[in-house]
């Protein structure tokens, strides 16, 4: 236990745990202190110095974010020589940033846009010198745009990738007045390791990254007389959505956000939940069917654990970090694909629609699903099996553009053959969602009986730490599955591609034998993907996946086997999981990339 | 304390010969850790690099944390603008700084020592790993367990700041760390080390041999001791030279100059210009409670005549910041920026005279709030060069 010490800030005495920062200390006692390159995921920089405050009797000013308090101390955040260095740090920071911000898509949410409007920064005495700098546009990735004109330099994005993802695709190049945000030898961040997670954008206070929106490409296909354009909405939107239209963090807006897509002019609004349904029972049969090949057949071949796949930053991750480890991957395609693929043949084929006419598109919390959509082996209706991949910040744009007033509308349900889901669907949107979704059905496949968990909610594989496990042991299956009888399947969860690269070295090494486990590129799974509302943080995260659970719970079946509109499509028209049409349309394989 | 007619006085300490540092090394290691912390705090050596932090305390603090791996380190990466003394030190008598390392890790419990020896300084190297060979032989002889290796940095001027220095040695990009906390705690791989100036080593050396009174005697309050001077510019006889601290400035130009001596740069470019008028204010050492303008130095000492374009030596002095600020913190980065191409912009007429005083203020909040010493002195020279040669920036 620290001790508590006595300091006073703004000549107000306070009592504070020993080695709070001043910053924490101040926000604790109701004091905001401006912050450009904090952020709460991440360690301390203190390189902006926009947070300075004075403490008594030293002559320079301190980072907020990066002092301890010490006893005694007497903090001044707002006297006259900070309220001025401040300002000159904005104006400073104004006078290297491309400050053009009515045509920046990042306008009306950055945060030295907010600063300066705060400080009322109405001149601009100091030499423009963004103009001299001959920054270029990185938009060669189809998720990611990089424009170093708008760029402060606060790394945020650089430790992002190093600390949550362990990607170091963006690292600082250069010194002085050249330094920059980079890559590797400056090539595009297409070419390079990027797993395209989106996580730099979603922590970069300016618009220097962010994604690659097809807004205008979506209202156009909304437009065409001529085209069907169908839209599926994961289940982490639902949850993140409102918190770009007025509700606080945490709040379900399912019904709005249907209702919405309807009001925006989509032609069928149908649910991503059902393709996660569609995911478990796929890849909950790949696994049983490994198993058997491994503990029956004795296969050398077959590689376990199994990987889930349904994050693309994963995959791409690992393509390009263990290029030789592609076999313990699930060969199922993400829940998105799969509903893409079905959306061109079963979809077409039920509407009596020219396949070629509809335009297939997802809303993800997500900006490497853009990337997974745009990989050539995405095609396998005979099209391009989903067409554009919109963020929930691009959705919460179009809604806002086409003069919605989200918080009136009505709830409206989903339309039918693929907008039934459950919950085992709903919490694929969370970290060990997929997991736990999986073994519902897994469990009740092999043994007949429900998963041994109160209510089936499998706790152990939920909640915010970076690697979790779990097992169940297998008693008195039925009789096809007996060989399984007595077996602890042994699971783990990672989320954040850190945490993915320990539990892959883990699992390389020989140290930890699992059966399945789930790997999410982002931390908290896709509720706190790249692709979410901004900010997100710790609280932000734990309050929507709070609100993914509660989803769960108010669903009236909870089992993706139960959802009736899989056990339709089985069927009607794949005839059984892992069967021949699903081999052709739902399942993928994977390629090696190069490590730069 | 009044210092007019102090009288230039040389002293030969750093370059004496080594040759008995073996029974330096031998005589000091069987000496109580505590001993040797008091004899440097009792002779009041301050830090050789120019910031002057007490070496005494500085290993006492170190010392006193508890870990079984601690590192010492001598800070070679002599990159400032008219410093070239350490490069001496470390050609000339190698053995004493690498004793005064040994001692060190005595003192604190370290086994193991670096010598971060400034990439332009690659031909040191061979003559350098030479005497640590030497030295490694004798210490094996002795049994005694304390290795040293050196660590080439790579050019870049920040990374001479110590926790941007450990940065670099980790294999990271050589920037800055937040303050605290301190190496003594926190230093190479987060560990407690103690990191010196290759000068202050050499003075140890010193101090170990004769005591800490020898040293202690010379110089003044606050400044004891002797320490190299760079001497360099409009000078007859530019070189190093082992001076007393507490010289009056105007003693050193009567001896240094060439008799039309416009400015002295004292400390390099990250140091402090004095004008004529503040020679005789001017004494040389670390700022005290009594002394009057007393300006520190890690030994340069650049010398402008009248011949020189004030304004020449600014932008010269700003284009090095610029380029060698680690590029991290605002007021750093942009501020060097600003204040060079604010200087330009007033000499080409394309700002009004009244923008240098926004530059001043400007240099001031660099001073506030940059994150390490580079930018935070970017404003010595600036405001000093601004105010007492306004025409020179202006016309």
């Amino acid at each position: 236990m620290a001790k508590n010490i006595k300091i006073t800030i703004n000549e107000v005495a306070v009592e504070i745990e020993s080695g709070t920062s001043i910053l924490d200390a101040a926000r604790q006692t109701g004091v905001i202190i401006p912050t450009l390159c904090y952020h709460k995921d991440l360690c301390v920089a203190g390189n902006c110095r926009v947070c300075v405050v004075e403490i008594v009797g030293q002559k320079r000013l301190s980072a907020a974010c990066a002092t301890p308090c010490e006893d005694g101390m007497d903090i001044l955040t707002n006297s006259f020589k900070v309220r001025n260095s401040r300002k000159h740090i904005i104006e400073l920071l104004l006078s290297e940033h491309n400050a053009d911000c009515t045509r920046c898509y990042k306008n009306g949410n950055c945060e030295l846009q907010k600063l300066a409007s705060d400080y009322k920064i109405m001149t601009q005495d100091f030499i423009r010198l963004s103009r001299s700098k001959n920054y270029t546009i990185d938009h060669y990735s189809p998720s990611i745009i990089k424009d170093d004109s708008k760029c402060i330099r606060c790394q945020r994005c650089v430790r992002t990738c190093e600390e949550i993802q362990g990607v170091n695709a963006l690292t600082v190049a250069y010194k002085g007045d050249r330094m920059k945000i980079s890559t590797f030898f400056e090539k595009p961040m297409n070419d390079v390791i990027c797993t395209n997670c989106g996580q730099c954008i979603n922590h970069c206070p300016t618009g220097a990254l962010v994604e690659k929106n097809y807004i205008e490409e979506v209202w156009d296909a909304i437009a065409d007389k001529s085209a069907h354009v169908i839209v599926q909405t994961a289940p982490a939107v639902r949850i993140g959505l409102g918190e770009e239209l007025g509700f606080k963090a945490g709040t379900r807006v399912t019904g709005k956000m249907v209702a919405a897509l309807k009001r925006l002019g989509f032609d069928a609004v149908m649910d991503t939940d059902f393709s996660a349904d569609l995911t478990i029972m796929e890849e909950g049969t790949e696994l049983m069917m490994r198993l058997k090949r491994a503990l029956v057949d004795r296969d050398p071949e077959v590689k376990l654990p199994m990987a889930t796949s349904c994050s693309p930053g994963w995959i791409k991750y690992i393509e390009h970090m263990y290029p030789n480890q592609l076999g313990y991957l699930s060969t199922c395609k993400s829940p998105q694909q799969m509903f893409g693929a079905l959306a061109k043949t079963y979809y077409a084929k039920a509407k009596k629609l020219d396949p070629d006419k509809i335009v297939s598109v997802s809303i993800m919390p997500c900006t490497a699903k853009k990337f997974e959509s745009n990989r050539p082996e995405m095609h396998d209706s005979g099209f391009r099996d989903v067409d554009y991949v919109l963020t929930t910040r691009e959705l919460a744009i179009m809604i806002k553009q086409a003069g919605i007033d989200f918080m009136r509308l009505e709830d409206m349900p989903f339309d039918s053959l693929m907008g039934e889901s459950t919950g085992a669907g709903v919490i694929f949107g969370a970290t060990g969602g997929v997991m736990e979704a999986a073994l519902r059905t897994v469990y009740e496949l092999v043994t007949g009986r429900s998963v041994p968990f109160e209510n089936l909610n499998i706790t152990p594989v939920r909640g915010m730490d970076g690697v979790k496990e779990a097992s169940i042991k297998i008693e008195s299956p039925i009789e096809e599955w007996e060989f399984l009888d007595g077996v602890e399947l042994k699971c783990a969860v990672a989320h954040g591609l850190l945490n993915a690269k320990k539990v892959m070295d883990s699992i390389i090494s020989g140290e930890s034998h699992y059966h399945f486990v789930e790997f999410m590129a982002c931390p908290g799974g896709c509720l706190g993907g790249g692709g979410q509302p901004i900010p997100t943080n710790p609280e932000i995260r734990r309050k929507r996946a709070e609100a993914i659970y509660a989803e769960d719970e108010g669903m009236p079946l909870r089992k993706s086997h139960q959802n009736p509109e899989i056990l339709k499509i089985y069927n009607d028209f794949l005839l059984k999981p892992m069967g021949e049409r699903s081999h052709q349309l739902l399942h993928t394989k994977y390629s090696p990339r190069e490590r730069f | 304390m009044p210092s007019p007619a102090y009288l230039l006085k040389r002293v030969d300490f750093i370059f004496k010969d080594e040759k008995d540092w073996k029974e330096i090394l031998k005589n000091s290691i069987n000496r109580p850790a505590h001993e040797l912390i008091n004899e440097l705090i009792s002779s009041e050596l301050k830090g050789r690099g120019g910031a002057g932090f007490p070496t005494g305390l500085k290993w006492k603090l170190t010392a006193e944390v508890d870990d079984s791996i601690k590192y010492v380190i001598c800070n070679a990466d002599e990159g400032e603008p008219g410093t070239f003394k350490d490069r001496e030190i470390l050609s000339k008598v190698p053995l004493k700084v690498l004793t005064s390392m040994a001692v060190c890790g005595h003192v604190i419990g370290s086994k193991e020592g670096y010598i971060y020896l400034r990439g332009e300084y690659f031909f040191l190297q061979p003559e350098l790993n030479k005497s640590i060979r030497e030295f490694k032989d004798y210490c094996n002889e002795i049994n005694f367990d304390f290795t040293i290796r050196i660590f080439m940095g790579s050019g870049a001027y920040i990374c001479g700041e110590e926790t941007a220095l450990f940065e670099s040695m980790e294999g990271k990009r050589g920037e800055p760390r937040n303050k605290p906390p301190f190496p003594s705690t926190y230093g190479y791989m987060g560990k407690p080390t103690v990191i010196n100036n290759v000068e202050t080593l050499a003075h140890c050396y010193t101090i170990f041999e004769y005591g800490s009174k020898r040293f202690y005697d010379l110089g003044v309050q606050y400044s004891r001791g002797s320490k190299l001077f760079s001497v360099s510019g409009d000078t007859p006889k530019p070189g190093i030279y082992e001076l007393e601290l507490g010289m009056s400035l105007v003693d050193f130009v009567d001896e240094f100059g060439d008799g039309d001596t416009k400015a002295v740069q004292v400390g390099g470019a990250s140091g402090f210009l004095v004008p004529r008028k503040g020679f005789r204010e001017t004494t040389i050492g670390f700022q005290g409670k009594l002394t009057g303008i007393s300006l520190p130095t890690g030994g340069s000492m650049m010398l402008f005549n009248s011949s020189r374009s004030m304004y020449n030596v600014l932008d010269n002095y700003l284009e090095f910041f610029r380029e060698e600020s680690c590029g991290q913190c605002t007021p750093c980065r942009v501020g060097c920026q600003q204040l060079l191409n604010g200087i330009k912009a007033v000499k080409r007429g394309e700002k009004n005279a009244l923008y240098l005083n926004k530059l001043m203020r400007l240099t001031e909040t660099m001073q506030y709030t940059a994150k390490c010493g580079l930018g935070q002195s970017v404003a010595n020279s600036f405001s000093a060069i601004v105010e007492n040669f306004r025409e020179e920036m202006i016309y």
